[in-house]
């Protein structure tokens, strides 16, 4: 309850916007260029088989093997880079390198390498997303406390046992916080991905309504992605409640 | 044997022109309750840093029961100022920590010996509580559970009732005193309240110079039972004053 009277602000502003944009687009009268809110929705509901069967599980599909790759590949690098002072300083600065790639403009360059299946679009995926893992997560491998860590240094403890005892929770908000900022950027790198080739998902249903000059149908897709990412957000939003129950002590 | 000896130790930070610790000699025998006083940043903490092992002295060598600590783990249970109780672990597992460390122990065995140590500590049916649940008092004496539970004989306790309030500090300290009547352990404490050391220690330990070169034993005129009301003696006042000029006077220089 309290949470819905929170968010009543933005709740109000974004109706308002929407209205203003239905307004715009019955004014303008010219649903290639600028479709009204209603007509997206009506297209949404008019393409709900192939996209709900075919487009989004093609989508989804993209997102999830590149998430899973991004993550395992996010926290071996963190998880070097806490651990040894020289994985730290050979990596970090390559990891940072890699996000000044414009992935946009070389994406064409997957789908002549990897072709128009699956993988060109994961690769997109991957260059997105791993980056805000990988360094959040060794920020929170880097946030232990350590006075923690002396304290069990003088129960003899190893630096395994530091590893999993301190640094692990310690990172673990950090890690949810990542997740949170990965699953939206894993959708936009999928649809990037097929906008630029393949036979299947929500970013090729949108450029093949482009080319057909039916702006509602462009936005279709775009609306379900968000919804579906938000979705994800909210699911991490929870189990990270359940997990981190310690978030802000210290 | 003495629990613990310093034989000419010296230490001196790296970057830092001169010892803080210069070829100190004490010992501490079995039993006794010191209480280590000196103004802030003489060098008390980098004592206690040395036998825990966190610092290696430059010179000299540690021994606690005759042994030198190199050769030795889990030989002390040291208490920092900070409970340091780690919030993602309820009660119970902070307490076992020491013990899964060490290892050799059963789930349900680590289990029974936490319980037990609650139950000194007067905080029974809290080992799956989270730490945030527990007041300031309770936590230092969850905190004070968990450095018994490293199984040593000698505690290493850090100021740890510095941020407490007046009430709860007094209490705890008439807690403790209680807590090594009982257990017979050796105790090293650090403060700079004098009062507190006072009225816990067997004999105070000041420093009263740096960098380090000995440490001035004075000796309480007070039974192991005691209470508050013993430091309000003529004596004890005239020393407590006395004290408080030798650590004025080092503060100004």
């Amino acid at each position: 309850m309290k949470a819905n009277r929170n968010n009543l602000p933005a709740m109000l502003l974004i109706l308002a916007l929407l209205m203003l944009w239905q307004l715009g687009a019955m004014q303008i009268n010219a649903a290639y260029i600028l479709p009204s809110p209603i007509q997206i929705l009506y297209k949404l509901w008019e393409q709900r088989i192939p996209l709900l069967t075919v487009h989004l599980p093609a989508t989804m599909l993209v997102c999830a093997v590149g998430m899973a790759i991004s993550l395992g590949l996010g926290l071996v690098l963190a998880a070097a880079m806490d651990g040894s002072p020289l994985c730290r300083k050979a990596l970090y600065p390559v990891v940072v390198a890699s996000q000044t790639i414009p992935t946009t403009a070389i994406a064409p360059l997957f789908v002549l390498w990897f072709g128009y299946g699956i993988w060109s679009k994961v690769l997109v995926t991957i260059l997105i997303t791993f980056f805000p893992i990988a360094i959040t997560v060794y920020d929170g491998l880097q946030s232990a406390h350590v006075e923690m860590s002396e304290l069990l240094l003088t129960y003899g403890a190893t630096k395994r046992d530091i590893f999993l005892k301190i640094k692990v929770p310690c990172a673990l908000p950090y890690f949810f916080s990542a997740l949170k900022m990965a699953i939206p950027m894993s959708v936009i790198g999928a649809a990037i991905g097929e906008w630029l080739g393949a036979q299947s998902g929500l970013g090729y249903f949108s450029r093949r309504m482009m080319t057909q000059l039916d702006g509602a149908g462009v936005f279709a897709p775009v609306v379900l992605m968000s919804v579906v990412a938000m979705l994800a957000v909210g699911l991490v939003g929870l189990i990270e409640r359940r997990v981190v129950k310690w978030r802000g002590e210290s | 044997m003495n629990v613990l000896e310093f034989q000419k130790v010296s230490f001196r930070y790296a970057g830092e022109n001169s010892d803080i610790i210069d070829h100190l000699n004490f010992s501490v025998e079995p039993g006794a309750f010191h209480c280590l006083i000196g103004v802030s940043g003489c060098g008390k903490s980098t004592i206690f840093r040395m036998i825990n092992g966190l610092l290696k002295p430059n010179q000299g060598e540690i021994l606690v029961n005759g042994v030198p600590i190199g050769a030795q783990k889990q030989y002390c249970g040291y208490m920092p100022q900070k409970d340091l109780l780690f919030p993602w672990r309820t009660v119970g597992e902070n307490l076992a920590l020491p013990l899964e460390i060490r290892g050799g122990l059963s789930k349900r065995e680590r289990r029974e010996r936490v319980e037990e140590a609650l139950r000194d500590v007067g905080l029974e049916g809290c080992a799956d509580k989270m730490p945030a649940e527990l007041s300031g008092g309770m936590r230092q004496r969850a905190a004070f559970a968990r450095t018994i539970l490293t199984g040593s004989d000698l505690l290493l306790l850090d100021e740890p009732f510095s941020a407490l309030d007046f009430l709860t500090r007094v209490s705890m300290q008439e807690w403790l005193h209680q807590q090594w009547r009982r257990s017979g352990r050796t105790i090293l404490f650090i403060t700079h309240d004098v009062e507190e050391a006072l009225f816990l220690s067997t004999s105070v330990l000041a420093v009263t110079e740096t960098p380090i070169r000995t440490l001035r034993e004075i000796p309480v005129p007070l039974e192991r039972e005691r209470s508050r009301r013993d430091l309000t003696r003529p004596e004890l006042i005239e020393l407590r004053e006395s004290m408080l000029d030798a650590l004025k006077r080092q503060v100004r220089t």
